[in-house]
């Protein structure tokens, strides 16, 4: 019963972490593709920068951690502003092929920069002493890195969900996103707004990668091999809403955890027979309003 | 009309007079070097390519008066038996090389050993490893290693060391050969294996396993995961669980801690236990002047790794073949001299050929990761086997 039990604990606590960092990594894509509806498949780029600030500020320059977060969120914003205004706003109004090659041939030329820049070895996270080691809490041990993703996260979404449903700027988004036109003629500056929800998903992006970077390695093909993640999340949660990517990468996450730990001769596909199986039953996902 | 036949005649007489003469004089051998300079695997085939290249720098004039060496470097694109197979006949059919070499990956060398086979090539794998590939081709030799030869001795040590280990290892054909020859080993020796599990390789999240790892509470846990991002993040998930601290200890085949990727990985891999066949810490004086010319040419921060090792001692040994034959390489003969090849200084060590399998005869090393002189280094800690045969072959031998 006590084995039981401490296993249901780690199961518990591993996978509120595993989908914190699901959810961080994916946040900014449900914004950018659910509140704008747009496309990014180079939404791992955004995150991919991210690391490579993070693990450069950490390693190179030797700044405190915090300020490597912070700036791996500001300098991805800015980066992804001039983006938008150079590249991405010739294609909002395009169709969604349209929008997946662009973004695709984006993923190719950002792996070869990555590769070019910093070698195709992942890089070394240098991470502060205080979040190295175990936590303890209530006479158990806990990895006290996960410990401060899942207490990061947590503020994050709060304050996430605040901004879109509680503010004006909120306010303005989704009535954008719901009627460019009509936004427009009642004198919301779209195109200003726009700009600014890009840059603030591409910055989440960008904090993500920084943040799951001791977890997920920061290596060139970072774009291309966590993308199936970043769509599950977005795809299962459904799109245009912000808690429904937060319960699926919770929902993943924990599910995931449990069937590895039980199961670990299925584990391999339980994740994504998982994703089948919610789309089939609601194809907008869980609490999605559109396809 | 006539005097345009004796013409024809008198050219073509001179011209084989000439064609003789050339060939006696100078004699061109020809060599096919396979390795991956794009996809995924070009990291480690950039390693195999490094231990070539540093090869035909440092010793490419060791030859005999008028024996020339061509070398032709073909790119396989990565784990791709197709693209393997066609270019390997590309260099036997249209460059006519009497050697092939290189080949990072063992579904390659696979399939490129029967065409050696059909065409009588020798072909030395500098490392696909794959323990079976000897008994495709009797052409085929290898001066890399199996995985048998590092994961049996390991067994054998560990069961004088621990009662208890759990097996994690990544599910595809190297990591069932690792768990099966260590398997084997430790029971052997009395050991029990308390759990075994196989990982996807894609596998972003090792924690949940473990965690199945740790509540079994076994002496140790021996994995083989392909290093860099994948054995970091395993060893990542054993740090932060405290898997040390439980009195749990890592240990695995050399492949975990690779030289080149060691620096990447971090304090995590400190304490971890591997045996192997190569360390760039090795400290027997041939393999000081090796890691001293590996950083003369590619920078101070680079160590050379096994691949590194493998192809230059791939290279050492068409060479020593060459010179063997004096240039005139058949087939045949060749394969004599590879059979009874010896080597008392490689990098390694004493390496030999076994002339019953044509498969490598190497020391293999116990080796802790520690920290010198601020680098991460595989320590050699003691010698776990001298002159090893591959095990495997020892216990399955071909009918």
């Amino acid at each position: 019963m006590d084995a039981l039990l401490s296993s249901l604990v780690s199961i518990a606590f591993h996978g509120v972490a595993y989908g914190m960092v699901l959810y961080v990594i994916s946040v900014g894509l449900s914004v950018t593709m659910g509140l704008m509806g747009f496309v990014n498949l180079a939404h791992g780029v955004f995150a991919m920068a991210g690391g490579y600030i993070l693990t450069s500020s950490l390693g190179r320059f030797a700044l405190p951690f915090p300020v490597a977060v912070g700036l791996a969120f500001l300098l991805v914003a800015i980066g992804s502003m001039a983006l938008e205004r150079g590249l991405y706003r010739h294609f909002y109004g395009a169709g969604e092929l349209e929008q997946v090659l662009f973004t695709i041939g984006l993923i190719f030329m950002a792996v070869a920069i990555a590769q070019l820049v910093f070698g195709t070895l992942q890089q070394p996270v240098a991470l502060p002493p205080w979040l190295k080691g175990q936590f303890p809490l209530l006479g158990r041990d806990f990895p006290a890195y996960r410990v401060f993703l899942i207490v990061v996260s947590g503020a994050m979404i709060a304050a996430l969900w605040f901004g879109v449903e509680r503010t004006l700027w909120g306010a303005m988004v989704r009535a954008a996103v719901d009627n460019r036109a009509m936004a427009q003629s009642i004198g919301i500056n779209t195109r200003q707004l726009f700009a600014l929800t890009f840059a603030l998903g591409s910055g989440l992006a960008g904090l993500g990668g920084a943040l799951g970077a001791e977890i997920i390695a920061v290596q060139p093909t970072y774009p291309f091999e966590h993308l199936i993640y970043f769509l599950t999340v977005v795809s299962v949660g459904g799109l245009g809403s912000l808690r429904g990517p937060f319960v699926a990468a919770l929902f993943i996450g924990v599910s995931d955890t449990a069937c590895k730990y039980w199961l670990p001769q299925f584990g391999a596909f339980f994740i994504y027979a998982a994703t089948i199986a919610i789309l089939l039953w609601r194809p907008t996902g869980l609490f999605g309003t559109r396809v | 009309m006539k005097v345009a036949r004796i013409l024809t005649v008198v050219v073509a007489l001179f011209s084989v007079v000439l064609f003789t003469g050339h060939s006696v004089s100078a004699q061109t051998v020809k060599v096919g070097f396979i390795s991956t300079y794009s996809g995924a695997g070009a990291p480690q085939g950039d390693q195999l390519d490094k231990g070539f290249k540093l090869f035909m720098k440092l010793n490419g004039d060791k030859l005999p008066p008028g024996v020339k060496v061509e070398t032709i470097v073909r790119d396989d694109t990565g784990p791709n038996p197709e693209t393997a197979k066609r270019i390997a006949q590309e260099l036997i059919v249209r460059d006519k090389v009497q050697f092939i070499t290189g080949v990072l990956w063992t579904p390659n060398a696979a399939a490129i050993a029967p065409l050696t086979a059909e065409a009588k090539i020798p072909f030395i794998s500098a490392n696909a490893a794959g323990v079976a590939i000897p008994y495709a081709s009797p052409y085929f030799a290898r001066v890399s290693f199996t995985l048998w030869q590092a994961c049996y001795p390991l067994g054998q040590w560990s069961a004088k060391k621990f009662k208890r280990v759990y097996t994690a290892v990544s599910d595809f054909a190297p990591g069932h050969e690792a768990e099966e020859a260590f398997t084997k080993a430790f029971k052997e020796g009395g050991g029990e294996i308390v759990g075994a599990v196989r990982i996807p390789l894609a596998n972003p999240d090792f924690v949940p396993y473990m965690q199945r790892v740790k509540d079994a509470k076994p002496d140790a846990v021996f994995s083989f995961i392909p290093a860099g991002k994948q054995a970091t993040a395993i060893m990542k998930a054993y740090g932060d669980l405290g898997l040390d601290k439980a009195g749990i200890k890592f240990i695995g085949p050399g492949d975990l801690t690779t030289d080149d990727e060691l620096q990447g990985m971090g304090d995590v891999a400190l304490g971890v236990i591997t045996a192997h066949h190569y360390s760039a810490a090795g400290d027997r004086p041939a393999n000081k002047a090796f890691v001293a010319a590996y950083k003369k040419e590619y920078g101070e921060k680079l160590f050379p790794g096994f691949f590194v090792v493998g192809a230059y001692d791939a290279m050492e040994l068409v060479f020593h073949v060459i010179r063997e034959l004096k240039g005139k390489i058949d087939p045949d003969r060749a394969m004599e001299v590879i059979k009874q090849y010896k080597n008392p200084s490689s990098p390694r060590g004493p390496i030999a050929i076994d002339p019953e399998t044509r498969d490598i005869v190497q020391n293999e090393y116990l080796r802790e990761v520690r920290r010198v002189g601020g680098v991460l280094a595989n320590v050699e800690i003691e010698t776990l086997a001298t002159a090893l045969k591959d095990p495997w072959k020892q216990l399955h031998p071909k009918k």
